[in-house]
Protein backbone atom coordinates (compact mmCIF):
# COMPACT_ATOMS: atom_id res chain seq x y z
CA UNK A 1 0.00 0.00 0.00
CA UNK A 2 2.90 2.31 0.77
CA UNK A 3 4.23 1.76 -2.76
CA UNK A 4 0.82 2.75 -4.13
CA UNK A 5 0.73 6.02 -2.17
CA UNK A 6 4.32 6.87 -3.11
CA UNK A 7 3.59 6.11 -6.77
CA UNK A 8 0.47 8.27 -6.63
CA UNK A 9 2.48 11.19 -5.18
CA UNK A 10 5.08 10.67 -7.89
CA UNK A 11 2.36 10.77 -10.58
CA UNK A 12 1.30 14.19 -9.38
CA UNK A 13 4.87 15.43 -9.09
CA UNK A 14 5.86 14.47 -12.61
CA UNK A 15 2.64 15.53 -14.36
CA UNK A 16 1.98 18.75 -12.49
CA UNK A 17 3.50 20.87 -15.25
CA UNK A 18 2.14 18.88 -18.19
CA UNK A 19 -1.01 19.29 -20.26
CA UNK A 20 -2.35 16.04 -18.77
CA UNK A 21 -2.82 17.85 -15.46
CA UNK A 22 -3.36 21.40 -16.68
CA UNK A 23 -6.11 20.34 -19.12
CA UNK A 24 -8.23 19.30 -16.11
CA UNK A 25 -8.15 22.90 -14.91
CA UNK A 26 -7.92 24.87 -18.14
CA UNK A 27 -10.72 23.13 -20.05
CA UNK A 28 -13.49 23.83 -17.50
CA UNK A 29 -12.14 27.34 -16.95
CA UNK A 30 -11.99 28.21 -20.65
CA UNK A 31 -15.39 26.67 -21.42
CA UNK A 32 -17.00 28.45 -18.46
CA UNK A 33 -15.59 31.79 -19.53
CA UNK A 34 -16.85 31.33 -23.08
CA UNK A 35 -20.35 30.11 -22.17
CA UNK A 36 -20.70 32.75 -19.43
CA UNK A 37 -19.75 35.48 -21.89
CA UNK A 38 -22.43 34.18 -24.25
CA UNK A 39 -25.05 34.19 -21.49
CA UNK A 40 -23.98 37.64 -20.32
CA UNK A 41 -24.45 39.06 -23.80
CA UNK A 42 -27.80 37.28 -24.27
CA UNK A 43 -29.16 37.63 -20.76
CA UNK A 44 -32.32 39.35 -22.04
CA UNK A 45 -33.42 36.07 -23.68
CA UNK A 46 -33.32 34.29 -20.30
CA UNK A 47 -35.10 36.72 -18.00
CA UNK A 48 -38.58 35.32 -18.57
CA UNK A 49 -37.62 31.81 -17.47
CA UNK A 50 -37.91 30.54 -13.92
CA UNK A 51 -34.75 30.37 -11.83
CA UNK A 52 -34.72 26.57 -12.12
CA UNK A 53 -35.04 26.77 -15.91
CA UNK A 54 -32.28 29.37 -16.10
CA UNK A 55 -29.95 26.98 -14.27
CA UNK A 56 -31.02 24.11 -16.51
CA UNK A 57 -30.35 26.10 -19.65
CA UNK A 58 -27.06 27.45 -18.36
CA UNK A 59 -25.70 24.07 -17.18
CA UNK A 60 -27.22 22.32 -20.21
CA UNK A 61 -24.95 24.37 -22.45
CA UNK A 62 -21.97 22.60 -20.85
CA UNK A 63 -23.38 19.20 -20.13
CA UNK A 64 -24.74 18.55 -23.62
CA UNK A 65 -21.39 19.04 -25.28
CA UNK A 66 -19.52 17.36 -22.41
CA UNK A 67 -21.58 14.20 -22.43
CA UNK A 68 -21.52 13.55 -26.14
CA UNK A 69 -18.03 14.54 -27.26
CA UNK A 70 -15.87 16.61 -24.97
CA UNK A 71 -15.69 14.23 -22.03
CA UNK A 72 -14.73 11.15 -24.08
CA UNK A 73 -12.12 13.21 -25.95
CA UNK A 74 -10.68 14.62 -22.75
CA UNK A 75 -10.46 11.14 -21.26
CA UNK A 76 -8.75 9.78 -24.37
CA UNK A 77 -6.22 12.63 -24.21
CA UNK A 78 -5.58 12.37 -20.46
CA UNK A 79 -5.16 8.58 -20.41
CA UNK A 80 -2.75 8.87 -23.30
CA UNK A 81 -0.75 11.66 -21.63
CA UNK A 82 -0.40 9.85 -18.30
CA UNK A 83 1.08 6.74 -19.93
CA UNK A 84 2.93 8.59 -22.66
CA UNK A 85 5.15 10.27 -20.06
CA UNK A 86 6.62 6.82 -19.37
CA UNK A 87 6.70 5.69 -23.03
CA UNK A 88 8.44 8.91 -24.11
CA UNK A 89 11.09 8.73 -21.39
CA UNK A 90 11.54 4.96 -21.92
CA UNK A 91 10.75 4.80 -18.24
CA UNK A 92 8.88 1.48 -17.93
CA UNK A 93 12.14 -0.50 -17.68
CA UNK A 94 13.36 1.86 -14.97
CA UNK A 95 10.05 1.92 -13.05
CA UNK A 96 9.75 -1.86 -13.07
CA UNK A 97 13.30 -2.31 -11.85
CA UNK A 98 12.55 -0.30 -8.71
CA UNK A 99 11.70 -2.10 -5.47
CA UNK A 100 8.02 -1.25 -5.81
CA UNK A 101 5.32 -3.82 -6.59
CA UNK A 102 4.16 -3.62 -10.20
CA UNK A 103 0.50 -3.55 -9.17
CA UNK A 104 1.06 -0.41 -7.12
CA UNK A 105 2.70 1.43 -10.05
CA UNK A 106 -0.18 0.40 -12.34
CA UNK A 107 -2.92 1.09 -9.79
CA UNK A 108 -1.49 4.50 -8.89
CA UNK A 109 -1.49 5.51 -12.55
CA UNK A 110 -5.04 4.27 -12.99
CA UNK A 111 -6.29 6.04 -9.86
CA UNK A 112 -4.47 9.20 -10.92
CA UNK A 113 -6.26 9.11 -14.30
CA UNK A 114 -9.56 8.75 -12.41
CA UNK A 115 -8.52 11.63 -10.15
CA UNK A 116 -7.83 13.92 -13.12
CA UNK A 117 -11.24 13.13 -14.57
CA UNK A 118 -12.90 13.73 -11.18
CA UNK A 119 -10.96 16.97 -10.74
CA UNK A 120 -12.03 18.19 -14.17
CA UNK A 121 -15.72 17.41 -13.56
CA UNK A 122 -15.64 18.87 -10.03
CA UNK A 123 -14.13 22.06 -11.43
CA UNK A 124 -16.80 22.12 -14.13
CA UNK A 125 -19.53 21.97 -11.48
CA UNK A 126 -17.74 24.57 -9.32
CA UNK A 127 -17.10 26.98 -12.20
CA UNK A 128 -20.70 26.64 -13.49
CA UNK A 129 -21.98 27.44 -10.02
CA UNK A 130 -19.58 30.35 -9.57
CA UNK A 131 -20.36 31.67 -13.05
CA UNK A 132 -24.11 31.58 -12.33
CA UNK A 133 -23.61 33.55 -9.14
CA UNK A 134 -21.35 36.08 -10.88
CA UNK A 135 -23.80 36.42 -13.80
CA UNK A 136 -26.54 37.11 -11.28
CA UNK A 137 -24.48 39.91 -9.77
CA UNK A 138 -23.63 41.40 -13.15
CA UNK A 139 -27.16 41.06 -14.52
CA UNK A 140 -29.59 41.45 -11.60
CA UNK A 141 -32.53 40.62 -13.87
CA UNK A 142 -31.34 36.97 -13.93
CA UNK A 143 -32.64 34.72 -11.14
CA UNK A 144 -29.78 32.32 -10.48
CA UNK A 145 -29.71 33.28 -6.79
CA UNK A 146 -33.34 32.32 -6.33
CA UNK A 147 -32.80 28.58 -6.70
CA UNK A 148 -30.33 26.36 -4.92
CA UNK A 149 -28.80 24.31 -7.74
CA UNK A 150 -25.49 23.22 -6.17
CA UNK A 151 -26.65 19.77 -4.98
CA UNK A 152 -28.20 18.87 -8.34
CA UNK A 153 -25.19 20.18 -10.25
CA UNK A 154 -22.67 18.12 -8.29
CA UNK A 155 -24.90 15.03 -8.42
CA UNK A 156 -25.16 15.46 -12.18
CA UNK A 157 -21.39 15.68 -12.55
CA UNK A 158 -20.91 12.72 -10.25
CA UNK A 159 -23.17 10.71 -12.54
CA UNK A 160 -21.16 11.87 -15.54
CA UNK A 161 -17.96 10.84 -13.77
CA UNK A 162 -19.30 7.38 -12.98
CA UNK A 163 -20.56 7.02 -16.54
CA UNK A 164 -17.14 7.89 -17.96
CA UNK A 165 -15.05 5.46 -15.89
CA UNK A 166 -15.64 2.66 -18.39
CA UNK A 167 -14.21 4.71 -21.27
CA UNK A 168 -11.34 5.80 -19.07
CA UNK A 169 -10.38 2.24 -18.11
CA UNK A 170 -10.42 1.06 -21.74
CA UNK A 171 -8.47 4.06 -23.03
CA UNK A 172 -6.03 3.70 -20.15
CA UNK A 173 -5.35 0.09 -21.13
CA UNK A 174 -4.93 1.04 -24.81
CA UNK A 175 -2.40 3.77 -24.06
CA UNK A 176 -0.59 1.48 -21.64
CA UNK A 177 -0.13 -1.15 -24.33
CA UNK A 178 0.66 1.15 -27.26
CA UNK A 179 3.26 3.84 -27.14
CA UNK A 180 1.96 5.80 -30.14
CA UNK A 181 -0.77 8.42 -30.14
CA UNK A 182 -2.64 7.27 -33.23
CA UNK A 183 -3.83 3.82 -32.14
CA UNK A 184 -5.52 4.73 -28.83
CA UNK A 185 -6.71 8.08 -30.20
CA UNK A 186 -8.00 6.59 -33.46
CA UNK A 187 -9.80 3.68 -31.83
CA UNK A 188 -11.14 5.96 -29.09
CA UNK A 189 -12.53 8.45 -31.61
CA UNK A 190 -14.08 5.73 -33.73
CA UNK A 191 -15.79 4.16 -30.72
CA UNK A 192 -16.96 7.59 -29.50
CA UNK A 193 -18.60 8.34 -32.86
CA UNK A 194 -20.08 4.84 -32.90
CA UNK A 195 -21.37 5.45 -29.36
CA UNK A 196 -22.98 8.77 -30.34
CA UNK A 197 -24.73 7.16 -33.31
CA UNK A 198 -26.03 4.15 -31.39
CA UNK A 199 -27.17 6.31 -28.44
CA UNK A 200 -28.96 8.76 -30.75
CA UNK A 201 -30.62 5.93 -32.64
CA UNK A 202 -31.89 4.63 -29.33
CA UNK A 203 -30.48 1.15 -29.94
CA UNK A 204 -31.72 -1.24 -27.29
CA UNK A 205 -28.25 -2.53 -26.41
CA UNK A 206 -26.38 0.79 -26.68
CA UNK A 207 -25.66 0.57 -22.94
CA UNK A 208 -23.25 -2.32 -23.66
CA UNK A 209 -20.88 0.16 -25.40
CA UNK A 210 -18.98 2.12 -22.71
CA UNK A 211 -18.50 5.09 -25.09
CA UNK A 212 -22.29 5.73 -24.99
CA UNK A 213 -22.49 5.86 -21.20
CA UNK A 214 -22.03 9.64 -20.63
CA UNK A 215 -24.61 10.38 -23.30
CA UNK A 216 -27.00 7.72 -22.03
CA UNK A 217 -26.56 9.11 -18.50
CA UNK A 218 -27.59 12.58 -19.69
CA UNK A 219 -30.49 11.12 -21.65
CA UNK A 220 -31.71 9.24 -18.58
CA UNK A 221 -31.48 12.45 -16.46
CA UNK A 222 -33.46 14.40 -19.06
CA UNK A 223 -36.04 11.65 -19.34
CA UNK A 224 -36.58 11.50 -15.59
CA UNK A 225 -36.74 15.28 -15.18
CA UNK A 226 -39.18 15.69 -18.05
CA UNK A 227 -41.35 12.83 -16.77
CA UNK A 228 -41.59 14.40 -13.34
CA UNK A 229 -45.08 15.81 -12.99
CA UNK A 230 -43.83 18.96 -11.26
CA UNK A 231 -40.68 18.99 -13.45
CA UNK A 232 -38.36 18.89 -10.42
CA UNK A 233 -34.69 18.26 -10.99
CA UNK A 234 -34.64 14.82 -9.42
CA UNK A 235 -32.99 11.79 -10.99
CA UNK A 236 -31.41 8.49 -10.01
CA UNK A 237 -27.66 8.42 -9.61
CA UNK A 238 -27.25 4.73 -10.30
CA UNK A 239 -28.93 3.90 -13.57
CA UNK A 240 -28.32 0.87 -15.80
CA UNK A 241 -25.46 2.42 -17.82
CA UNK A 242 -23.69 3.52 -14.62
CA UNK A 243 -23.69 -0.04 -13.27
CA UNK A 244 -22.43 -1.27 -16.60
CA UNK A 245 -19.72 1.40 -16.69
CA UNK A 246 -18.50 0.39 -13.24
CA UNK A 247 -18.50 -3.27 -14.23
CA UNK A 248 -16.42 -2.49 -17.35
CA UNK A 249 -14.02 -0.45 -15.19
CA UNK A 250 -13.54 -3.29 -12.74
CA UNK A 251 -12.98 -5.93 -15.42
CA UNK A 252 -10.61 -3.74 -17.47
CA UNK A 253 -8.64 -2.78 -14.35
CA UNK A 254 -8.13 -6.44 -13.48
CA UNK A 255 -7.11 -7.26 -17.08
CA UNK A 256 -4.63 -4.33 -17.08
CA UNK A 257 -3.12 -5.50 -13.80
CA UNK A 258 -2.74 -9.01 -15.17
CA UNK A 259 -1.10 -7.69 -18.36
CA UNK A 260 1.37 -5.54 -16.41
CA UNK A 261 2.26 -8.33 -14.02
CA UNK A 262 3.07 -10.80 -16.75
CA UNK A 263 4.40 -8.51 -19.43
CA UNK A 264 8.11 -8.42 -20.17
CA UNK A 265 9.76 -5.06 -20.83
CA UNK A 266 11.51 -5.59 -24.15
CA UNK B 1 26.88 -11.29 2.34
CA UNK B 2 27.19 -14.25 -0.07
CA UNK B 3 30.38 -14.53 -2.15
CA UNK B 4 28.41 -14.60 -5.38
CA UNK B 5 26.32 -11.46 -5.74
CA UNK B 6 24.99 -12.53 -9.12
CA UNK B 7 24.62 -16.11 -10.20
CA UNK B 8 22.76 -17.57 -13.16
CA UNK B 9 22.44 -21.31 -13.59
CA UNK B 10 22.44 -22.47 -17.21
CA UNK B 11 20.22 -19.55 -18.16
CA UNK B 12 18.57 -19.80 -21.57
CA UNK B 13 16.11 -17.42 -23.17
CA UNK B 14 14.12 -17.35 -26.38
CA UNK B 15 12.45 -14.53 -28.30
CA UNK B 16 9.92 -16.57 -30.20
CA UNK B 17 11.92 -19.23 -32.02
CA UNK B 18 15.21 -17.32 -31.69
CA UNK B 19 17.46 -18.50 -28.90
CA UNK B 20 19.02 -15.37 -27.43
CA UNK B 21 20.78 -16.94 -24.43
CA UNK B 22 22.17 -20.44 -24.33
CA UNK B 23 23.13 -21.93 -20.95
CA UNK B 24 24.69 -18.77 -19.55
CA UNK B 25 26.14 -19.33 -16.08
CA UNK B 26 27.35 -16.02 -14.68
CA UNK B 27 29.21 -15.68 -11.41
CA UNK B 28 29.82 -12.18 -10.11
CA UNK B 29 31.80 -11.97 -6.92
CA UNK B 30 31.11 -9.43 -4.19
CA UNK B 31 33.32 -6.35 -4.40
CA UNK B 32 34.27 -6.89 -8.04
CA UNK B 33 33.85 -4.82 -11.17
CA UNK B 34 32.53 -7.37 -13.61
CA UNK B 35 32.81 -6.40 -17.26
CA UNK B 36 30.19 -8.11 -19.38
CA UNK B 37 31.46 -7.96 -22.93
CA UNK B 38 30.18 -8.96 -26.29
CA UNK B 39 29.44 -7.59 -29.73
CA UNK B 40 26.12 -5.91 -30.44
CA UNK B 41 23.29 -8.42 -30.39
CA UNK B 42 25.27 -10.98 -28.38
CA UNK B 43 22.68 -11.08 -25.57
CA UNK B 44 24.08 -8.55 -23.06
CA UNK B 45 20.98 -6.40 -22.65
CA UNK B 46 18.73 -9.47 -22.58
CA UNK B 47 20.86 -10.89 -19.75
CA UNK B 48 20.70 -7.60 -17.85
CA UNK B 49 16.92 -7.37 -18.29
CA UNK B 50 16.61 -10.89 -16.89
CA UNK B 51 18.85 -9.91 -13.96
CA UNK B 52 16.39 -7.08 -13.24
CA UNK B 53 13.32 -9.29 -13.75
CA UNK B 54 12.19 -7.14 -16.70
CA UNK B 55 12.24 -10.28 -18.82
CA UNK B 56 10.91 -13.38 -17.13
CA UNK B 57 13.14 -16.44 -17.10
CA UNK B 58 12.46 -19.92 -15.78
CA UNK B 59 12.47 -20.08 -12.00
CA UNK B 60 15.59 -21.28 -10.14
CA UNK B 61 17.87 -19.88 -12.85
CA UNK B 62 18.67 -16.42 -11.50
CA UNK B 63 20.07 -15.78 -8.02
CA UNK B 64 21.07 -12.39 -6.65
CA UNK B 65 22.54 -11.91 -3.18
CA UNK B 66 22.13 -15.68 -2.80
CA UNK B 67 18.35 -15.57 -3.26
CA UNK B 68 16.16 -16.77 -6.12
CA UNK B 69 14.93 -13.68 -7.95
CA UNK B 70 11.28 -14.28 -8.75
CA UNK B 71 10.51 -15.23 -5.12
CA UNK B 72 12.39 -12.25 -3.62
CA UNK B 73 11.87 -9.55 -6.27
CA UNK B 74 11.31 -6.50 -4.05
CA UNK B 75 14.03 -7.39 -1.53
CA UNK B 76 16.58 -7.95 -4.31
CA UNK B 77 15.64 -4.85 -6.30
CA UNK B 78 16.01 -2.72 -3.17
CA UNK B 79 19.76 -3.49 -3.27
CA UNK B 80 20.25 -2.73 -6.97
CA UNK B 81 20.77 0.48 -8.93
CA UNK B 82 20.56 0.14 -12.68
CA UNK B 83 20.96 1.90 -15.99
CA UNK B 84 19.68 0.00 -19.01
CA UNK B 85 20.44 1.11 -22.57
CA UNK B 86 19.46 4.79 -22.90
CA UNK B 87 19.04 6.60 -19.58
CA UNK B 88 15.36 6.75 -18.61
CA UNK B 89 14.69 10.36 -17.64
CA UNK B 90 11.70 12.69 -17.80
CA UNK B 91 12.64 15.32 -20.35
CA UNK B 92 10.09 17.89 -19.14
CA UNK B 93 11.58 17.83 -15.63
CA UNK B 94 14.95 19.29 -14.64
CA UNK B 95 17.82 17.05 -13.59
CA UNK B 96 17.12 17.92 -9.96
CA UNK B 97 13.39 17.21 -10.33
CA UNK B 98 14.16 13.83 -11.89
CA UNK B 99 16.21 12.95 -8.83
CA UNK B 100 13.63 14.38 -6.40
CA UNK B 101 10.91 12.31 -8.03
CA UNK B 102 13.01 9.19 -7.49
CA UNK B 103 13.77 10.09 -3.85
CA UNK B 104 10.02 10.37 -3.27
CA UNK B 105 9.36 6.99 -4.84
CA UNK B 106 12.11 5.28 -2.88
CA UNK B 107 11.74 7.31 0.34
CA UNK B 108 15.31 8.55 0.23
CA UNK B 109 16.27 11.76 2.11
CA UNK B 110 16.27 14.77 -0.25
CA UNK B 111 19.77 15.73 0.85
CA UNK B 112 21.00 12.84 -1.28
CA UNK B 113 19.95 14.77 -4.42
CA UNK B 114 22.68 17.40 -3.98
CA UNK B 115 25.25 14.72 -3.17
CA UNK B 116 24.43 12.85 -6.37
CA UNK B 117 24.38 16.01 -8.49
CA UNK B 118 27.86 16.79 -7.20
CA UNK B 119 29.04 13.22 -7.71
CA UNK B 120 27.98 13.15 -11.38
CA UNK B 121 29.04 16.75 -11.93
CA UNK B 122 25.61 18.15 -12.75
CA UNK B 123 25.27 20.71 -9.95
CA UNK B 124 25.50 23.66 -12.33
CA UNK B 125 22.92 22.26 -14.76
CA UNK B 126 20.67 20.82 -12.06
CA UNK B 127 17.78 23.16 -12.76
CA UNK B 128 17.95 22.93 -16.53
CA UNK B 129 15.34 20.75 -18.24
CA UNK B 130 16.77 17.27 -18.78
CA UNK B 131 15.50 17.34 -22.38
CA UNK B 132 18.05 20.05 -23.08
CA UNK B 133 20.96 18.05 -21.66
CA UNK B 134 23.67 16.73 -23.97
CA UNK B 135 23.90 12.96 -24.42
CA UNK B 136 26.77 12.80 -21.95
CA UNK B 137 24.85 14.80 -19.34
CA UNK B 138 21.81 12.53 -19.76
CA UNK B 139 24.07 9.53 -19.31
CA UNK B 140 25.52 11.05 -16.12
CA UNK B 141 22.03 11.78 -14.82
CA UNK B 142 21.10 8.16 -15.57
CA UNK B 143 24.10 6.98 -13.57
CA UNK B 144 23.11 9.41 -10.80
CA UNK B 145 19.60 7.93 -10.68
CA UNK B 146 21.12 4.46 -10.42
CA UNK B 147 23.38 5.58 -7.56
CA UNK B 148 20.67 7.48 -5.69
CA UNK B 149 19.50 4.64 -3.42
CA UNK B 150 23.13 3.82 -2.52
CA UNK B 151 22.78 0.28 -3.93
CA UNK B 152 24.99 -2.68 -3.06
CA UNK B 153 25.02 -3.77 -6.70
CA UNK B 154 25.18 -1.41 -9.63
CA UNK B 155 24.11 -2.81 -13.01
CA UNK B 156 25.09 -0.56 -15.90
CA UNK B 157 24.34 -1.35 -19.52
CA UNK B 158 26.82 0.46 -21.79
CA UNK B 159 27.10 3.47 -19.43
CA UNK B 160 29.88 5.12 -21.40
CA UNK B 161 27.75 5.46 -24.56
CA UNK B 162 27.84 9.05 -25.71
CA UNK B 163 30.52 10.10 -23.23
CA UNK B 164 33.64 11.91 -24.38
CA UNK B 165 37.07 10.56 -23.31
CA UNK B 166 37.05 12.71 -20.17
CA UNK B 167 33.57 11.51 -19.33
CA UNK B 168 34.67 7.89 -19.76
CA UNK B 169 37.62 8.50 -17.42
CA UNK B 170 35.28 10.12 -14.87
CA UNK B 171 32.91 7.14 -14.95
CA UNK B 172 35.86 4.78 -14.65
CA UNK B 173 37.21 6.63 -11.60
CA UNK B 174 33.76 6.84 -10.06
CA UNK B 175 33.17 3.09 -10.39
CA UNK B 176 36.63 2.29 -9.01
CA UNK B 177 35.90 4.55 -6.04
CA UNK B 178 32.53 2.90 -5.44
CA UNK B 179 34.16 -0.51 -5.28
CA UNK B 180 37.34 0.33 -3.40
CA UNK B 181 35.97 2.85 -0.89
CA UNK B 182 32.34 1.88 -0.55
CA UNK B 183 32.49 -1.87 -1.08
CA UNK B 184 29.97 -1.93 -3.91
CA UNK B 185 29.80 -4.51 -6.67
CA UNK B 186 29.54 -3.28 -10.26
CA UNK B 187 28.25 -5.21 -13.26
CA UNK B 188 28.98 -3.23 -16.40
CA UNK B 189 28.29 -4.21 -19.99
CA UNK B 190 30.10 -2.95 -23.05
CA UNK B 191 30.82 -3.97 -26.61
CA UNK B 192 34.32 -2.51 -26.42
CA UNK B 193 36.97 -4.15 -24.30
CA UNK B 194 39.18 -1.07 -24.43
CA UNK B 195 36.50 0.92 -22.59
CA UNK B 196 36.30 -1.38 -19.59
CA UNK B 197 39.71 -3.07 -19.65
CA UNK B 198 41.23 -0.47 -17.34
CA UNK B 199 38.60 -0.72 -14.63
CA UNK B 200 37.30 -4.28 -14.47
CA UNK B 201 38.57 -6.98 -12.15
CA UNK B 202 36.59 -9.77 -13.79
CA UNK B 203 35.28 -10.39 -17.25
CA UNK B 204 32.51 -12.34 -18.90
CA UNK B 205 32.52 -12.52 -22.68
CA UNK B 206 29.30 -13.44 -24.41
CA UNK B 207 28.90 -14.22 -28.09
CA UNK B 208 25.74 -15.34 -29.88
CA UNK B 209 24.08 -16.02 -26.55
CA UNK B 210 26.89 -18.20 -25.19
CA UNK B 211 29.28 -17.27 -22.41
CA UNK B 212 32.61 -17.96 -24.09
CA UNK B 213 34.89 -16.72 -21.33
CA UNK B 214 34.53 -15.94 -17.65
CA UNK B 215 37.27 -15.15 -15.21
CA UNK B 216 39.69 -12.53 -13.97
CA UNK B 217 41.70 -10.26 -16.23
CA UNK B 218 44.82 -12.28 -15.30
CA UNK B 219 43.12 -15.45 -16.51
CA UNK B 220 42.34 -13.78 -19.81
CA UNK B 221 45.98 -12.73 -20.11
CA UNK B 222 47.04 -16.32 -19.47
CA UNK B 223 45.13 -17.61 -22.45
CA UNK B 224 46.61 -14.96 -24.69
CA UNK B 225 49.29 -16.21 -27.09
CA UNK B 226 52.79 -14.89 -26.57
CA UNK B 227 54.71 -13.97 -29.72
CA UNK B 228 58.26 -13.18 -30.75
CA UNK B 229 58.71 -9.92 -32.65
CA UNK B 230 61.79 -9.73 -34.89
CA UNK B 231 63.26 -6.86 -36.85
CA UNK B 232 65.75 -8.07 -39.43
CA UNK B 233 67.67 -6.60 -42.39
CA UNK B 234 65.71 -8.52 -45.06
CA UNK B 235 62.33 -9.43 -43.57
CA UNK B 236 60.98 -11.20 -46.68
CA UNK B 237 63.92 -13.57 -46.92
CA UNK B 238 63.99 -13.98 -43.15
CA UNK B 239 60.32 -15.01 -43.22
CA UNK B 240 61.03 -17.72 -45.81
CA UNK B 241 64.05 -18.95 -43.84
CA UNK B 242 62.12 -19.17 -40.56
CA UNK B 243 59.13 -20.86 -42.19
CA UNK B 244 61.36 -23.44 -43.90
CA UNK B 245 62.92 -24.23 -40.52
CA UNK B 246 59.63 -24.94 -38.77
CA UNK B 247 58.80 -21.50 -37.36
CA UNK B 248 55.45 -20.34 -38.81
CA UNK B 249 56.00 -16.62 -39.38
CA UNK B 250 53.86 -13.64 -40.30
CA UNK B 251 55.21 -10.39 -41.68
CA UNK B 252 53.41 -7.20 -40.78
CA UNK B 253 54.77 -3.66 -41.17
CA UNK B 254 58.38 -4.97 -41.61
CA UNK B 255 58.10 -6.90 -38.34
CA UNK B 256 58.23 -10.68 -38.22
CA UNK B 257 55.82 -12.47 -35.82
CA UNK B 258 56.29 -16.06 -34.74
CA UNK B 259 54.75 -17.94 -31.76
CA UNK B 260 56.80 -17.94 -28.57
CA UNK B 261 57.68 -21.33 -27.16
CA UNK B 262 60.70 -20.91 -24.91
CA UNK B 263 63.75 -18.73 -24.21
CA UNK B 264 66.01 -21.39 -25.72
CA UNK B 265 64.02 -21.27 -28.91
CA UNK B 266 64.44 -17.46 -29.02
CA UNK B 267 68.20 -18.05 -29.00
CA UNK B 268 67.91 -20.71 -31.74
CA UNK B 269 65.91 -18.34 -33.96
CA UNK B 270 68.46 -15.62 -33.38
CA UNK B 271 71.45 -17.84 -34.31
CA UNK B 272 69.57 -19.26 -37.33
CA UNK B 273 69.11 -15.76 -38.71
CA UNK B 274 72.66 -14.64 -37.91
CA UNK B 275 74.31 -17.75 -39.37
CA UNK B 276 72.32 -17.13 -42.57
CA UNK B 277 73.74 -13.61 -42.83
CA UNK B 278 70.68 -11.74 -41.58
CA UNK B 279 71.26 -8.74 -39.39
CA UNK B 280 68.95 -8.95 -36.36
CA UNK B 281 68.13 -5.45 -35.13
CA UNK B 282 65.78 -6.55 -32.37
CA UNK B 283 64.17 -9.66 -30.96
CA UNK B 284 61.48 -9.23 -28.33
CA UNK B 285 58.60 -11.05 -26.80
CA UNK B 286 55.03 -9.68 -26.62
CA UNK B 287 51.65 -10.60 -25.34
CA UNK B 288 48.67 -10.42 -27.67
CA UNK B 289 46.58 -7.32 -27.21
CA UNK B 290 43.44 -8.02 -25.13
CA UNK B 291 41.30 -6.38 -27.79
CA UNK B 292 42.63 -8.90 -30.32
CA UNK B 293 41.87 -11.75 -27.95
CA UNK B 294 38.35 -10.39 -27.47
CA UNK B 295 37.89 -10.17 -31.23
CA UNK B 296 39.27 -13.65 -31.83
CA UNK B 297 36.96 -15.08 -29.14
CA UNK B 298 33.89 -13.35 -30.49
CA UNK B 299 34.47 -13.94 -34.20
Amino acid sequence: MRGFILSLQSEFYKTRKTLAFLSSILLPLALCLMVSAGFYLNAHKMVNHTAEMQWMRFSGAFIGVMGSLLLPLLIIFQSFSINNIEHKAEMWKSLFSLPIPKWSIYSAKFVYALFLNALCLTLFATFILASGIILDLLKPELKFNEFGFAGTLFKLHLKLFLASTGILSIQFLFSLLWDDFLKPMGIGLLLTVFGIITANLGWKYAFTIPYTHPMLAINSIMKQVLNNKNQQMTFDLMSKEIWFSLAVTTVTFVIGNFVIRNRSVK
Amino acid sequence: MPDQIVETKSLSYHFGINQVLDNVSLRVEAGSIYGFLGPNGAGKTTTIKILLNLLHSDSDKVYLFGKEFSKNRIEILSKIGSLIEQPAIYHHLSGRENLINRTRLLQIPKIRVDEILKLVDLTESADKKAGKYSLGMKQRLGIGLALLPDPELLILDEPTNGLDPNGIIDVRNLLRKLVSEMGKTVFISSHMLSEVEKMVTHLGIINRGKLVFQGSLEELHKISKKQILIQASDPDKAKVLLSENGYPTDLLAEILYTPYISKEQNAEINSLLVTNNHKVYSLSQSQENLENIFLSITQ
